[in-house]
């Protein structure tokens, strides 16, 4: 990759050292996005280790999951993988400057990543209100009393390792998906989207009932809202092709960290 | 100015990759319904294709392929080698295997 901010000859040399070649032959803020991308791999790295070793160290390893939850793992499979065709198709348009076509194709990327969200948030509340819980934690949310019978409960009676680690991994790629959306949400409509995650974040919580498990993290909308209105407005800018092509490789990286969960935790403890 | 992505590639690449990563996703939902093999040949069989899958999306969705070799190589050797040493961390430990507190088997 090469470009043209980066070429000796179009930037000055008063200090020697100063404009040193890059490295990597790459723009900084993409070297930063793979440096944190390299160390973020190696933070889902332990949990996917953690849950591996769990799942070695137990005998015998639930399998809860039927065919039910296979298929709706396998359709969010679905939409994040078609999320990466629709965020390539951004950055091309970006690359193109054709604005609209960036956005609309940033938009598709986020309703897939939304369906997502919505998809897997679903399953979690069905799992929990059948039972499977982390012991203390629910009490701690003002969720409401799962069932104490049954399948699910037994699991997390029995083997409390399963739910701590099927939500700990789980939740920790839920925040990194949801973070990207309200990413590409920044990047696409700037300002605009503001207003728009204001509005989400308050219907969703009026929405979500007070027994369900997403009622209080909900505020961490709110909490997003003033992050991305700090960057907004302490730095306008008008992002270009080099900001979507950042973006985009945060939201291929979520991609690819599912594509290690989605086997590993639904497919290997599947019950048909 | 000329950029990662605009290399001679064209887009139907991306949309032949998108169709691959369906395609093996499909075999391996196939292969954990059908219960075509025991547990630990099917976790191997599942983190061969998750390895095929994950290196298509940086490969080519996350241009990795079309980048210097000096970046290529410096990240993918850098987090293997990471990943490794997690690896001999904790899989030594792990094959202690315990039976559950209660004795309870589950299904």
């Amino acid at each position: 990759m090469a470009d043209a901010t980066l070429q000796h000859d179009v930037v000055g040399h008063g200090v020697p050292g100063e404009y040193e070649a890059p490295l990597f032959g790459a723009y900084s803020k993409k070297v930063g996005m793979w440096l944190f991308l390299a160390s973020d791999s190696l933070t889902f790295g332990a949990l996917l280790f953690a849950f591996s070793y769990n799942r070695i160290y137990t005998v015998p390893w639930p399998t809860p999951f039927h065919v039910e939850s296979i298929i709706n793992a396998t359709i969010m499979t679905g939409c994040l993988l078609s999320s990466s065709l629709t965020m390539v198709l951004g950055v091309f348009a970006a690359q193109r400057g054709d604005r609209a076509w960036t956005r609309y194709w940033l938009l598709a990327t986020m309703i897939f990543g939304t369906a997502f969200i919505v998809l897997h948030g679903m399953e979690w509340s069905k799992l929990i209100g059948e039972g499977l819980t982390i012991p203390g934690f629910m009490t701690a949310l003002g969720v409401a009393a799962p069932k104490s019978t049954g399948e699910f409960a037994d699991i997390s009676r029995n083997v409390p390792q399963f739910p701590q680690a099927f939500f700990g991994l789980t939740a920790m790629h839920m925040l990194h998906v949801t973070i990207g959306v309200i990413y590409l949400g920044v990047i696409a409509f700037r300002k605009m989207f503001l207003a728009i995650l204001g509005v989400i974040w308050i219907a969703a919580a009026f929405l979500i009932p007070s027994g369900n498990v997403f009622h209080y993290p909900v505020h961490a909308l709110g909490i997003a809202l003033v992050v991305a209105a700090i960057i907004l407005f302490l730095k306008p800018k008008d992002y270009d092709a080099h900001d979507v092509e950042v973006c985009g490789l945060y939201w291929h990286f979520v991609d690819l960290v599912w594509m290690f969960i989605f086997p590993l935790v639904y497919l290997m403890s599947t019950k048909i | 100015m000329h950029d990662v992505a605009t290399h001679d590639d064209s887009k139907g690449q991306y949309f032949w990759v998108w169709g691959a990563l369906l395609v093996l996703t499909a075999i391996e939902v196939v292969l954990a319904y059908k219960q075509v093999f025991a547990a630990k040949r099917m976790l191997e069989i599942l983190m061969i294709l998750s390895v095929i899958k994950s290196a298509l999306i940086i490969g080519y969705f996350m241009h990795l392929k079309f980048e210097r070799a000096l970046m290529r190589w410096l990240l993918v050797i850098s987090v293997t080698a990471c990943f490794i040493i997690m690896y001999f961390f904790f899989f030594p430990d792990a094959g202690r295997v315990m039976p559950p507190p209660n004795g309870v088997g589950l299904p």
